[in-house]
């Protein structure tokens, strides 16, 4: 898998981070020494071998169906850039 | 056993101006589960809260919080994949589908792509007596909802809401089996009505509580059941998905307008393009948001946060051993012990409570009479009211009193009818009232025959005309009923005037 400079561009923009044209070539550089690293995991043979999702062995934790949270506007909102009469406010977002 | 056959429904075809096609639709049903708090954290679901307010740090995706699973949410999804007779899957796990929007916090929905809880299952559709399409059901995930932006308060600002951020939502994954308009939206009222008897949703629409994306494709007669028989999605057309619907008036609109704009595309020679689309009700039209579907590379990955979701079967017989009567089960129960039409039935299994009034009533009464009242009387009355079955002045058993005593003779059905008023209204017992207010039906010859004599001597020009014409008698009969405040047995009445006249 080789990353192209159109790709290093849209995943940037997928990420909402700007990248200047500039350095889009040292980006898509990057991004392919990085997978190329990462391919040498082909070479293990994985026959047969479920795949890890934990290093832990443990149960995923529940929580009972009670409300314990919430209640603390002021806090979700203290760091908000703008907040009013209660809400988040954004620049506008219409479709 | 239970006769649940049917047969299955046409169709819709529509004419284009070379041939004709079909339709071919599946939906996505967004259903937010019932519960007291999140699927992920301790917050409240309460609708109506005050902004931001039933939010925990996790629904506002602060740094470093984790999320943890709401057990009985997953109980919830159980339960409804039992409802739909669907496979549980004991493991599943949840992704990251990543997007940015000012009402997602974290930048990413944790849903279920890879691995979804609930397997294939199916929902039977009625569309008529002894006709239902069986819509087979592809997968229920398990998944976050986003809050809410609010466009309109302010011109250069939106303003959002997270106290929906977080709420679980049951994605029910159809497979392309509604052929028509109609079909869609009673596809939408059945999963509801059994959502509403599972208790996993309340089913309420206009809240935006039960919603669909709906996906439509027209093909020419005989694609569809080549697809069928094959497998093969490339018998069918190119489809097109319409978001967001929350209204069964406005996806059946959306449905055959978008279904007519891909025909006039296709016979002009030209090709559909799969994308989303939006409804516009005001001007009767879909709108292309490919806008937004480029931006729409979700980058689905395992989320880190969350192991597999692991549970038993033991526990899923727990559930399973809970699971109410549903509403194909009961409607073909009260067909089959009460002798009720179709129609009889549907009305009454469309709601659980008012399933459970009527049996309530046709416990102390003739099921036939009882269905008759439930539905003509009382939920007429109610409707005038505005007051759902729950709220009902009248009881179960003050209403099989009613019935009991039309069974038994003692009162006329016209008198009926009052009673039923004086005991909606007053409340009481049936038999009490009609007992003190002298409202009991004579059946005593000897009063009959008294008033009977009154009339005819008061009116010998009537009886002149009435031997000349029998069916004048139905005058004579009249008068004693007024006389009589309709208190008199009519068929005796009826009986009496006949032969003081000698006809």
């Amino acid at each position: 898998m080789s990353i192209d400079e159109s790709t290093a561009a849209k995943v940037a923009s997928l990420a909402r981070i700007r990248v200047d044209e500039a350095d889009l070539p040292a980006l898509a550089a990057d991004f392919n020494r990085i997978l190329g690293f990462i391919e040498q995991l082909g070479e293990v043979d994985i026959e047969g071998v479920e795949p890890m999702v934990s290093v832990t062995p443990m149960r995923l934790k529940r929580r009972e169906d009670v409300v314990t949270d919430g209640g603390m506007q002021d806090k979700i909102l203290a760091n908000a850039p703008d907040a009013r009469e209660g809400f988040f406010a954004v620049p506008k977002v219409v479709e | 056993m239970l006769d649940l056959t049917y047969e299955t429904p046409k169709p819709k075809i529509i004419a284009g101006a070379k041939h004709d096609w079909e339709l071919v639709i599946g939906m996505e049903v967004h259903a937010q589960v019932s519960s007291n708090a999140k699927l992920f954290s301790g917050a409240s679901t309460t609708f109506g809260a005050e902004p931001n307010s039933n939010v925990a740090f996790v629904d506002a995706a602060m740094p470093g919080m984790l999320p943890v699973i709401n057990e009985f949410c997953v109980a919830q999804a159980v339960k409804t994949g039992l409802g739909l007779k669907a496979a549980i899957n004991l493991r599943s796990a949840f992704d990251r589908k990543n997007y940015f929007y000012p009402d997602q916090p974290a930048g990413y929905q944790i849903s279920q792509l890879y691995h979804p809880i609930v397997g294939e299952g199916e929902v039977i559709v009625d569309m008529g007596p002894g006709i239902a399409r069986c819509v087979r059901i592809e997968r229920i995930h398990l998944e976050q909802d986003a809050g809410k932006s609010i466009h309109d308060m302010d011109p250069a600002l939106s303003f959002v809401d997270l106290n929906r951020s977080g709420v679980a939502l049951m994605e029910i994954v159809s497979r392309p089996d509604i052929r028509g308009p109609e079909e869609a939206a009673a596809y939408i009222l059945k999963l509801r009505q059994i959502l509403r008897y599972l208790g996993t949703c309340d089913g309420d629409m206009q809240n935006g509580n039960l919603r669909a994306d709906v996906n439509v494709s027209v093909c020419r007669p005989g694609d569809y059941e080549r697809y069928r028989e094959t497998g093969d999605f490339s018998h069918l057309g190119t489809r097109c998905e319409i978001k967001n619907m929350n209204s069964t008036r406005f996806i059946q609109q959306a449905i055959d307008v978008e279904a007519r704009r891909q025909i006039a595309i296709l016979e002009a020679g030209g090709q559909v393009d799969q994308e989303t689309r939006g409804f516009d009700p005001d001007k009767g039209e879909t709108r292309s948001q490919r806008s937004k579907e480029e931006a729409h590379d979700y980058r689905y990955f395992p989320d880190p946060d969350l192991l597999p979701l692991e549970i038993e079967q033991a526990w899923v017989d727990d559930i399973a051993s809970t699971m109410p009567e549903l509403p194909d089960a009961k409607k073909a129960r009260f067909m089959g012990d009460f002798g009720l039409s179709d129609y009889d039935a549907s009305v009454l299994t469309a709601e659980v409570e008012a399933a459970a009034y009527f049996e309530a009533v046709a416990a102390h009464a003739d099921g036939k009479l009882a269905a008759n009242w439930v539905i003509n009387e009382l939920f007429g009355r109610l409707k005038r009211d505005e007051k759902d079955i729950a709220d009902s002045p009248m009881s179960p058993e003050q209403l099989a009193g009613v019935i009991a005593l039309i069974s038994k003779g003692d009162i006329s059905g016209k008198i009926a009818k009052d009673l039923f008023e004086i005991v909606y209204v007053e409340g009481g017992d049936p038999a009490k009232i009609v007992e003190e207010r002298g409202m009991k039906q004579v059946t005593d010859t000897g009063a009959i025959e008294a008033a009977v004599d009154e009339v005819i001597a008061a009116n010998p020009a009537q009886v002149e005309k009435a031997k000349a014409n029998p069916k004048l008698a139905g005058w004579f009969v009249g008068q004693v009923m007024k006389t009589t405040g309709g208190k008199a047995n009519p068929k005796a009445v009826n009986e009496i005037v006949a032969a003081k006249l000698g006809l």
